[in-house]
């Protein structure tokens, strides 16, 4: 980021105050989650995020491949991020790289950390990440549609996991960054919460911050995964909505 | 944490019960807190602080001294007795690895199976792919799920065809003291092994099939409502198979056999008819 000329940044905050997109800085981007948008998996979701779209399937527990990965006392955690060839401006070569080999590993380490897998020894759990279109935040959005696909799949967990980054631009402190903040902007934080302890499982830093920048990220992320988590809970009840009051029930019934 | 501390008062209730009579069901979400009332955490469940959370997505069920939380998704898990309809993944030299959609492969035993069988012999019997209808013996403290061929309704399935629903909506597939199922076996002329892990195995005239798995899928994406069984018996009574299934299929049925008299099959199982339909029967007496 330290190689961009000063005069080739563009101006990221306006004299306003407001984003190049008109967010406030402490404004997330449109998000729409879809619980159980796939058939085959156990559990799976789509999320929509600014530009981003991402797609989770969760599948297991289920028999171990490799047998020698199997553990004896507790479920494995698997995940596999990845982006599609299309995800961004210039066609990304497809398969592994090492920056998704990262993300995959950083977000399966985030869900062993939440997810009860000694209830399922010998067995694996599979997240598998497709960002179908890339706009900055990916591994967050990926966080938040595996989590939603894990509930969906029914395994057992502490809790939801909303995920957020948070960025220094233009001097500002700023939530959900959007491609052209990750790109000139001077920091990036991506974590992610659980909301019921307040514990932070997932933290990385790229660029630069003090210490009460970072301190002021940390408590404007958490404000934005709290959002996050009100959506992420709002898609799974759509999905599992109990029955319709009776009143509304009941007139389709007499009509049957 | 929302609607979650809407107290529930349906001290009996069983997973999956009927939509009727619900309107106090309460839906959790993984770390949302679940109404306590000074009971124990039960299954789905995690206590910290004194203060009771959901782990998995379901149903508050206050079973005193516990309150659970009967998950509405997710992959089965077995119950000794459970009626479940397993593939062949794996054939070894004494016992057949069954994919019984469960978190782990369940071995059975050719000590298992009404057949005399020599060691090596196994792949006569039963090949990778073929399903059965086995029973869930027990869950030994490793997770090795031991299952049996020998009982009434199980065994090998041949011919027809298996669906599958997600195993919490079994109990609506089965229906209030099997009414559910039963009907749609009269209507259709099929025979139906229900398999509590969300497998289905149907067999009967073509026409009855594709009939019973446009049930199956109405009571998928209708599951939670109320009223159900009325709805798949006006879904089975509306339209004549013909008509309805015309569109499925390009030339029209008419030479085609038509579908085998309801009194066939009467829902314990025709005698000597078949082996399995008295299997189905099993299961719903599970739900009562």
């Amino acid at each position: 980021m330290g190689s961009v000329g000063a005069k080739d940044v563009p101006q990221l905050i306006g004299p306003d105050g407001l984003r190049i997109d008109g967010r406030r800085v402490d404004e997330l981007r449109p998000l729409r989650i879809v619980a159980g948008a796939l058939h085959r998996a156990d559990g799976s979701a789509f999320v929509e995020w600014g530009a981003n779209k991402v797609m989770a399937a969760v599948y297991g527990p289920r028999e171990v491949h490799p047998r020698h990965l199997q553990q004896n006392n507790k479920a494995i955690v698997q995940c596999r991020y990845n982006m599609a060839a299309f995800s961004v401006d210039e066609r990304k070569r497809p398969g592994l790289d090492r920056r998704s080999q990262e993300i995959s590993k950083v977000i399966a380490e985030a869900f062993e950390s939440v997810i009860f897998a000694e209830e399922y020894p010998r067995t694996s759990i599979d997240i598998y990440i497709e960002v179908l279109q890339a706009n900055a935040g990916t591994r967050c959005a990926g966080l938040v549609a595996a989590s939603v696909a894990l509930a969906d799949a029914g395994i057992p967990m502490v809790d939801l996991l909303p995920a957020v980054a948070v960025g220094k631009v233009g001097g500002h402190i700023v939530l959900d960054l959007k491609k052209e903040e990750d790109n000139f902007g001077e920091a990036d934080l991506p974590m992610a919460l659980v909301p019921q302890s307040g514990r932070l499982v997932l933290l990385q830093m790229e660029g630069h911050m003090n210490r009460e920048e970072l301190s002021t990220a940390l408590d404007l992320g958490v404000k934005g995964c709290r959002q996050i988590y009100d959506r992420m809970k709002q898609a799974l009840r759509e999905r599992y909505a109990v029955d319709p009051t009776p009143s509304s029930a009941a007139p389709m019934e007499a009509g049957s | 944490m929302g609607s979650g501390h809407r107290p529930g008062r349906r001290g009996r209730g069983r997973e999956g019960r009927f939509p009727h009579s619900n309107s106090d069901r309460i839906l959790v979400l993984p770390g949302e807190e679940v109404p306590a009332h000074g009971l124990k955490p039960g299954t789905g469940t995690y206590r910290v602080d004194g203060r009771i959370y959901a782990s998995v997505l379901g149903l508050v069920q206050p079973r005193p001294p516990f309150v659970r939380v009967a998950p509405l998704s997710g992959r089965y898990i077995p119950k000794p007795h459970d009626t479940v309809i397993g593939i062949v993944t794996d054939v070894q030299g004494t016992f057949w690895l069954l994919d019984i959609a469960a978190p782990r492969w369940a071995p059975l035993h050719m000590t298992g199976t009404p057949w005399k069988i020599d060691f090596g012999e196994t792949d006569q019997y039963l090949r990778v792919g073929d399903a059965v209808a086995v029973s869930v013996e027990q869950i030994e403290n490793t997770g090795r799920i031991g299952v049996t061929m020998i009982g009434e309704g199980l065994g090998k399935l041949e011919g027809g065809t298996l669906a599958t629903i997600s195993p919490a909506k079994i109990p609506r597939v089965i229906g209030k003291g099997g009414s559910m199922i039963q009907s749609i076996q009269q209507a259709t002329g099929c025979r139906i092994v229900v398999g509590q892990n969300g497998r289905l195995w149907i067999d009967g005239p073509d026409e009855g099939i594709l009939k019973v798995r446009e049930a199956i899928r109405l009571i998928e994406q209708e599951g939670q409502r109320r009223g159900l069984t009325e709805r798949v018996q006006q879904f089975l009574g509306e339209s004549p198979r013909s008509e309805r299934f015309d569109r499925h299929e390009g030339p029209p049925l008419e030479d085609r056999e038509p579908p085998a008299p309801p009194e066939e099959f009467p829902p314990g199982g025709g005698p000597g008819r078949d082996p399995f339909s008295d299997d189905s029967d099993s299961p719903e007496q599970d739900v009562n």
